[in-house]
């Protein structure tokens, strides 16, 4: 992890043993050629000007766990501090709220480094190889495909494997450099010398060993838990289970004031997996039948292979729920409440697919919509309704032919896919100019819109780069950019 | 008892039996008299499905088809769910028929299947006043499913028929579950004395209706508050004369 560009290179010294050394070096400290590991004093002589720190790794474990309550709340059920340096979550179970995993992974890791993180990630089928993957991969975001099986970590290093120092030494002693060797090796000679931990994580890698992930739970969080003596598995129990439990925790819930925006489902199988389900709402709810509703709807993700010991439901993100009036006055008609839509459609097609359109003051069309949630409150604006606008505009404006006349005329007749149409009559133009503030390009750009009717009274939106006259304001070819009703 | 009273009863009766648990048998009037008059609900009837498609040669795309949906919504109160898969609907010309952005939720689905998923749990929901759905191919199990769900709601549901391919077209000539069919296509605008467009002309079409006839009319189309109006040159004729009324007597 690098901290945010400073102008002076940083480095971190530490102890290690009885030696100074480097424990971390930003970009341009590595560009100067300092390295981890190095001594602290060769480093503060290779470089003049030099901004050190000492190394504070209990502080450091702690923004680690801070980061990873984080990513709980937003991210995923299931989250953990993954060594010194790294998280690892279970997308399974959230990922449907971000849009798929690749979707997700990029969504974290732009969040993270808005928040001046430069981070690395991998999606994997097992703990071992998105760790590896993630740490000495080529690409910093990679997401593997399913099923992918051991052989997407032969090239990399065996320190992938999270393997002490000592035996990662000793495999370079015997010529083992890339996992995919290692996997290729008897594994009796080796498991004789350098004990169980090695074949144990050449197992988690390669996915045959499983290894549950301990979900981090902060201390004030609230949960519902049930132990099963016999394990369930049915659909049926699942959801009577499930009830049970948002009874208790809304009891809770109520205690505090609370109202849940994050509610995870972890069920721990009798095989030692876990299985999370996470549904989120957009504004706090304590109501027993909605949060039912909600968890039910995703029992069909979960699968309870030999049967499912342990249920844990974890109000990971819990908002005060503040009473509110509903009805400003008697007159007034009520009109119904869909905050419950909201949370269903967004818990099965995902929150981002689920939007409001707001006017954005600006006159370039594909500028002037922008997408808000779909409870923000009332905005109360409108668009200007002085000029007509299509109902179906194109997500790029398509070249058209035309024949017309310079400098602004419509065109008497212009060819869109294929098809020629004589143009009946015509409004315009109307001058949009590029919005210099935003990009350089647009300093000089100019669209003339037209709109034109067709002979069979088709309508269509279309507009000249340029300005008919100066080369300089665009290209003065037409475009299709819409149609109208 | 006569033939025709027995047979009005026993109409309905099987009208109390096919509506169940339907709340209420509503509908929302065109405002045209034209449109009302001939239809069997005296408007579009809360509760069912409505399929909208497009006509003429840009009837995939259906401009005036989503146009005609938009208006429909801006006349209701409350909140729409638009549920779409192809997201090029441009939100101002909803809000130039009178429907104000803050009354409409986008619910853009990875694809159709889940775009009719969205639609029945907005109609099953009833919190919306209008659910509509833009789908190419709508079968007779969905459309069925669709409607048992508005019916317990009484919410209005509106197919939006569009497709990308010429071939599909023939689609739309499937039978399915919808109360009313329309087709919507555009027509030349009136020739305006001054160079422009004048106001869009569309033919309406209702090709389909349940329990009613089917007609097509050549309207003015939505303005600034989603309504329709009758042709310009029709409505600027002299009034018909009004219908002859019984006359009715007082005594003191």
């Amino acid at each position: 992890m690098d901290a945010g560009a400073a102008d002076l290179p940083l480095v971190l010294f530490g102890r290690e043993k009885n030696r100074r050394v480097v424990t971390a070096a930003d970009a341009a400290a590595r560009a100067g050629g300092l390295r981890v590991g190095m001594a602290a004093a060769r480093a503060t002589a290779a470089v003049a000007r030099l901004e050190a720190e000492e190394h504070d790794p209990a502080a450091d474990a702690e923004a680690l766990v801070r980061l990873a309550v984080w990513i709980l709340e937003r991210f995923s059920p299931i989250v953990a501090v993954d060594g010194t340096d790294g998280i690892v979550l279970d997308s399974t179970g959230a990922d449907h709220l971000h849009g798929g995993e690749a979707a997700m992974l990029q969504t974290l890791v732009r969040r993270l480094s808005t928040a001046g993180i430069a981070a690395r990630a991998a999606v994997a089928d097992s703990w071992g190889a998105a760790h590896a993957l993630a740490r000495h991969g080529a690409d910093p975001v990679f997401v593997a495909p399913p099923r992918h099986g051991p052989a997407i970590l032969d090239a990399l290093p065996v320190e992938a494997l999270r393997l002490p120092a000592d035996t990662v030494e000793g495999l370079r002693d015997l010529g083992f450099l890339t996992v995919g060797e290692l996997l290729a090796a008897p594994r009796a000679p080796l498991a004789l010398r350098f004990g169980a931990g090695l074949t144990r994580r050449l197992d988690q890698a390669a996915g045959r060993r499983s290894e549950p992930i301990e979900p981090l739970r902060p201390q004030e969080t609230l949960v519902a838990e049930r132990n099963f003596g016999e394990p369930i598995g049915a659909a049926e129990t699942i959801a009577r289970y499930i009830g049970k439990l948002v009874v208790c925790l809304c009891a809770e819930l109520e205690e505090g004031g609370l109202g849940v925006r994050r509610l995870d489902l972890i069920c721990r199988r009798v095989d030692d997996r876990v299985e999370a389900v996470r549904v989120s709402t957009a504004r706090p709810v304590r109501d027993v039948a909605r949060l039912t509703r909600l968890l039910c709807d995703r029992i069909e993700t979960i699968a309870p292979g030999f049967g499912i010991e342990k249920m844990t439901l974890v109000a990971t993100l819990a908002e005060p729920l503040e009473p509110g009036q509903k009805l400003a006055s008697l007159t007034e008609e009520i009109l119904p409440d869909v905050a419950s839509l909201v949370d269903v459609i967004a818990n099965r097609v995902g929150e981002g697919r689920l939007y409001r359109l707001a006017p954005v003051e600006s006159d370039v069309p594909e500028r002037s919509v922008k997408r808000i949630p779909p409870l923000a409150p009332e905005t109360g604006t409108n668009w200007r309704r002085d000029w007509p606008r299509p109902v179906r505009l194109l997500r790029r404006p398509e070249p058209i032919e035309t024949l017309a006349l310079l400098p602004d005329h419509p065109p008497a007749s212009f060819t869109w896919r294929g098809v020629r149409r004589r143009v009946r009559a015509a409004d315009g133009p109307e001058r949009i100019f590029g919005e210099w503030w935003k990009r350089d390009a647009e300093l000089a750009a100019v669209r003339d819109y037209f709109q034109v009717e067709a002979e069979d009274g088709e309508r269509f939106w279309i507009f000249r780069a340029g300005d008919g006259e100066d080369l300089s304001t665009g290209s003065q070819h037409w475009f299709l950019h819409g149609l109208f009703a | 008892m006569s033939c025709r009273a027995a047979i009005e009863s026993l109409r309905a009766r099987i009208d109390t039996i096919q509506s169940g648990r339907r709340r209420t048998r509503s509908a929302l009037a065109f405002g045209l008299a034209a449109l009302d008059d001939r239809l069997p609900e005296g408007g579009l009837q809360r509760g069912v499905l409505h399929e909208i498609a497009g006509g003429g040669r840009g009837g995939g795309d259906g401009p005036a088809a989503a146009l005609f949906a938009a208006g429909i919504a801006a006349r209701t109160r409350g909140k729409v769910l638009w549920c779409l898969s192809r997201p090029d609907l441009f939100a101002p010309a909803l809000a130039q028929v009178g429907l104000a952005p803050d009354r409409v939720i986008y619910v853009e689905a990875r694809d159709e299947k889940t775009v009719l998923a969205a639609m029945e749990e907005g109609l099953a929901h009833g919190g919306p006043a209008v659910v509509v759905g833009e789908v190419a191919r709508l079968s007779m199990t969905a459309s069925r499913r669709l409607n048992l769900a508005a019916e317990k709601t009484g919410c209005l549901g509106v197919c939006l028929r569009r497709w990308s391919r010429p071939n599909d077209a023939g689609e739309f000539g499937r039978p399915t579950a919808a109360a009313t069919r329309w087709r919507i296509s555009a027509l030349a605008a009136a020739p305006l004395p001054v160079p422009g467009v004048g106001r869009a002309r569309w033919r309406v079409e209702l090709v389909r209706s349940r329990g009613g006839g089917t007609f097509d009319l050549e309207l003015e189309a939505c303005d600034e508050t989603g309504r329709l109006a009758v042709l310009s040159e029709l409505s600027d004729r002299s009034a018909a004369p009004p219908a002859a009324r019984p006359k009715r007597r007082a005594s003191a």
